[in-house]
């Protein structure tokens, strides 16, 4: 393993589906915590506490997607068409999503904002979980021919592993959205927030538990990186350390450190998930020989500098944006006439 | 049907039912930097209170916008693998590029548009509306980059045979500014400000109907129009840019477009007509030498005709025909349309002219309607090619995908975009009865800062 363009950009697509999920992975969770309260007014606020953000926050899964089109096109074509339905049921899922917050609001009719209320929560939990099983079944690996094309079915994707990926996902956006709206919010809501968060917490350690497990006794192939490299084990420690820490700073009431170790659990899970992949994209099972790694399944070194002069000129402004309007939209959430 | 039929007519309908939304972002982006830049500089409240409103109706758009854009970054792997794997080299960096650049900027900047009115100062706002507007334009220029190349190809050279053969880039400047791309885009643009300002028109002039938020309706009404005059003269300007580009660049397409299909000097143009494929003839109202004037310059230059290709190599005549004269004689119908509005404006008789006012509501379709069309001719003219003169259409589609899967996500899609439409009219029609909020004429919280002068 040296530093080329394709390790780079290996990094690189990493560092943007790592993103989505520290950032979108907070508003899927509030999504899924939406129909926790049956209080106008409190499913306003949940709403609200994430209005601002949650379209940029998508973006990274948007631009995550042009990154792999970009920069290893067969593993886009490959996993795309081979994902078939689930890709789209994760689009549909999206969708409804989306347009729930926008149309939520606009009519005072009860019938139609528990319309849009249900399509939120289930366009997030729905999200969080297909985008989970996806990650799960690059993971455990798929049948891919020799010619790099899928050769699974739909049914072949619901394995028992990704599945179980899929619902610790879930778990895992559920604690981090339930944490972020604590953040958020004051008053009664707050408080019910901390309860939700604290059951939260428990739902996560059980299936981070159960999957560490799972992955230790039948996903052979991911553990001898870190055999062959004992250094790495360090990457488990840290992230079991960052999970640990979420319901210690959480019952001390320092919500912000709890906030910042549920995004660190994130980006460790991430971290492992691909030091136990690299160098492959698409892990093939039974033929590993056919894998799609950074190398067979890239584009050509010309096009991966130049997207490298692109990434270098955006992604410093892309983070100063970010930066600016999570600092304009810091502090509880305040309705007013603007809002959802 | 075949999974080849039923991926087109996916992402045509996904394709279509999206570019409802990016235009109109683009066009009212733009009328509200122009209306908030209006309130900055004269501080009379009625431009505050319409760029108040008219963002309302651009959240609606632009979410819809976000909300169906995110299945065509997808659909390309989903239904066209082979063509990805082809392409990825070359237009994923298009759409790579548009994501950073563009979308990271509109939506970043879109949050303080739509709820920063009072929690930033009135520069800062204005700076945000820019930003976002200015995304917008991006995404357009990035998204026409990726179609252009596929139109006109320019900057790559093939690397590998048979199905590993791929499009690799030997010059990214040369690959953006492909022959075709600054006509495209400047096409594309003017196509979506006129989307905007006859949206802004249509809206206004009903309120003018109505008797209701006059004041209010007047000065929308102005600034839109205005917007709408420019844009529809220039969409000609650079519609005829265009139509020479194709002309050097694509020479089916014209042809297709005009059905024409002997090669011939003193080319004629068909204001109105019809094609009969069979005969190879196409019979209608002509002007002698037209066409060989718009597409080469020059009354008696040749231009060629159908007839030059293996009939494997034509795209569909009628339909081309059809959607690009469908096109011409709408873009045309709006400027005429404008230009009546603001003469009566400036008469100040236009409130008493209630058929025109019918007009100038319904004209909000016209640019939606026109877009798509030409839209289905640029597309529909490229045929049989998929990436012009490289690859086919059919040899684009994913080896894996069956027709019953592409059968079911199109109903699927077919079912959930139709009750997206419906709300999304319903949602819009009730921001439009609603009105202009009256609270807005005095502006709040940090707005209501004076600016200094």
């Amino acid at each position: 393993m040296h530093l080329d363009l394709n390790f780079i950009w290996f990094i690189l697509v990493g560092i943007l589906f790592t993103g989505y999920a520290m950032l979108d992975g907070f508003d899927l969770g509030i999504g899924a915590l939406h129909l926790f309260t049956n209080k106008d007014e409190e499913r306003r606020v949940m709403l609200n506490s994430i209005g601002p953000v949650w379209d940029g926050n998508e973006v990274w899964l948007v631009t995550g997607g042009g990154a792999l089109f970009a920069a290893f096109p067969n593993v886009y074509a490959t996993a795309f068409s081979g994902f078939y339905l689930a890709l789209f049921l994760l689009l549909a899922s999206l969708i409804f999503r989306a347009v729930a917050i926008e149309f939520r609001g606009k009519r005072p009719e009860h019938w139609w904002r528990q319309m849009w209320d249900v399509s939120f929560a289930a366009g997030s939990v729905l999200s969080s979980l297909l985008i989970g099983v996806a990650l799960g079944n690059i993971a455990w690996g798929v049948p891919v021919d020799a010619d790099g094309e899928f050769a699974g079915t739909f049914a072949g994707l619901l394995k028992p592993y990704p599945l179980l990926v899929g619902v610790t996902t879930v778990a895992l956006f559920m604690t981090h959205g339930a944490i972020y709206g604590v953040m958020k919010t004051e008053g009664k809501l707050h408080d019910k927030l901390r309860v939700w968060t604290t059951r939260c917490i428990i739902f996560f350690v059980i299936c981070a538990v159960t999957l560490t497990m799972a992955t230790l006794l039948f996903v052979p192939h991911l553990a001898p990186r870190v055999r062959e490299n004992p250094w790495l084990f360090s990457v488990a420690l840290a992230n079991m350390l960052a999970i640990a820490n979420i319901p210690r700073e959480f019952q001390h009431g320092r919500d912000r450190r709890a906030f910042l170790s549920s995004c660190a659990a994130i980006v460790t899970l991430m971290v492992l998930f691909a030091l136990n992949t690299f160098p492959n994209l698409i892990y093939s099972l039974p033929h590993p020989e056919n894998s799609l790694t950074i190398y067979n399944a890239a584009s050509s070194p010309k096009t991966l500098r130049i997207m490298l002069v692109i990434a270098c000129i955006g992604i410093p402004a892309v983070l100063a944006y970010t930066v600016s309007i999570y600092w304009i939209f810091r502090g509880k959430v305040k309705l007013d006439k603007m809002s959802y | 049907m075949d999974v080849l039929t039923l991926s087109r007519v996916q992402f045509g309908a996904t394709i279509a039912f999206h570019y409802i939304y990016p235009p109109l972002s683009i066009g009212l982006g733009v009328m509200l930097v122009l209306m908030e830049g209006l309130w900055l500089k004269t501080g009379k409240s009625v431009y505050h209170q319409m760029a108040r409103f008219w963002t309302k109706v651009f959240a609606l758009t632009f979410a819809m916008g976000v909300a169906t854009g995110i299945v065509m970054e997808f659909e390309f792997g989903t239904n066209w693998a082979t063509y990805s794997r082809f392409v990825g080299d070359v237009f994923g960096s298009a759409l790579a590029a548009e994501g950073i650049f563009a979308f990271f900027l509109e939506s970043g900047f879109l949050a303080v548009l739509l709820f920063g009115w009072e929690k930033v100062g009135r520069k800062l706002h204005f700076f945000s509306t820019c930003m976002v507007c200015l995304g917008a334009h991006f995404s357009a220029v990035w998204i026409v980059v990726a179609n252009s190349w596929m139109q006109t190809p320019a900057g790559y050279h093939i690397v590998g045979q048979g199905l590993k053969a791929r499009a690799e880039i030997t010059d990214f400047w040369q690959l953006v500014f492909n022959p075709s791309m600054v006509d495209r885009l400047l096409h594309t643009v003017c196509g979506a400000w006129c989307a905007g300002a006859f949206l802004v028109v249509s809206i206004s002039a009903w309120y003018l109907l109505k008797k209701i938020h006059v004041e209010f309706a007047r000065a929308s009404l102005k600034a839109g129009l205005a917007v709408a005059l420019l844009a529809s003269l220039l969409q000609a300007i650079t519609g005829d840019r265009n139509a020479k580009g194709v002309a050097k660049n694509q020479p089916a397409k014209l042809a297709a477009f005009e059905g024409l299909y002997e090669t011939r000097s003193n080319a004629p143009l068909t204001i109105v007509g019809w094609v009969d494929e069979k005969n190879e003839k196409t019979s209608g109202i002509r002007v002698p030498g037209m066409l060989s004037f718009l597409a080469r310059g020059d009354f008696h230059a040749p231009v060629t005709g159908l007839k030059e290709f293996k009939p494997a190599d034509r795209p569909p005549v009628t339909a081309s025909f059809l959607f690009f004269h469908a096109m011409a004689g709408l873009g045309f119908g709006l400027i005429g349309i404008a230009l009546l509005g603001i003469w009566y404006l400036r008469q100040d008789t236009l409130h008493e002219r209630r058929w025109l006012l019918w007009m100038l509501v319904l004209s909000a379709l016209g640019p939606q309607i026109a877009n798509q069309l030409g839209w289905f001719a640029a597309e529909v003219g490229r045929q049989p090619w998929l990436v012009y003169g490289l690859m086919r259409t059919p040899e684009g589609l994913s080896a894996v995908v069956k027709a019953n899967a592409v059968l079911a996500t199109l109903v699927l899609f077919t079912f959930i975009y139709f009750l997206l439409f419906a709300v999304f009219i319903y949602v819009l029609n009730d921001k439009i009865q609603h009105g202009p909020d009256d609270a807005d004429l005095i502006p709040s919280g940090k707005l209501a800062l004076p600016t200094r002068h």
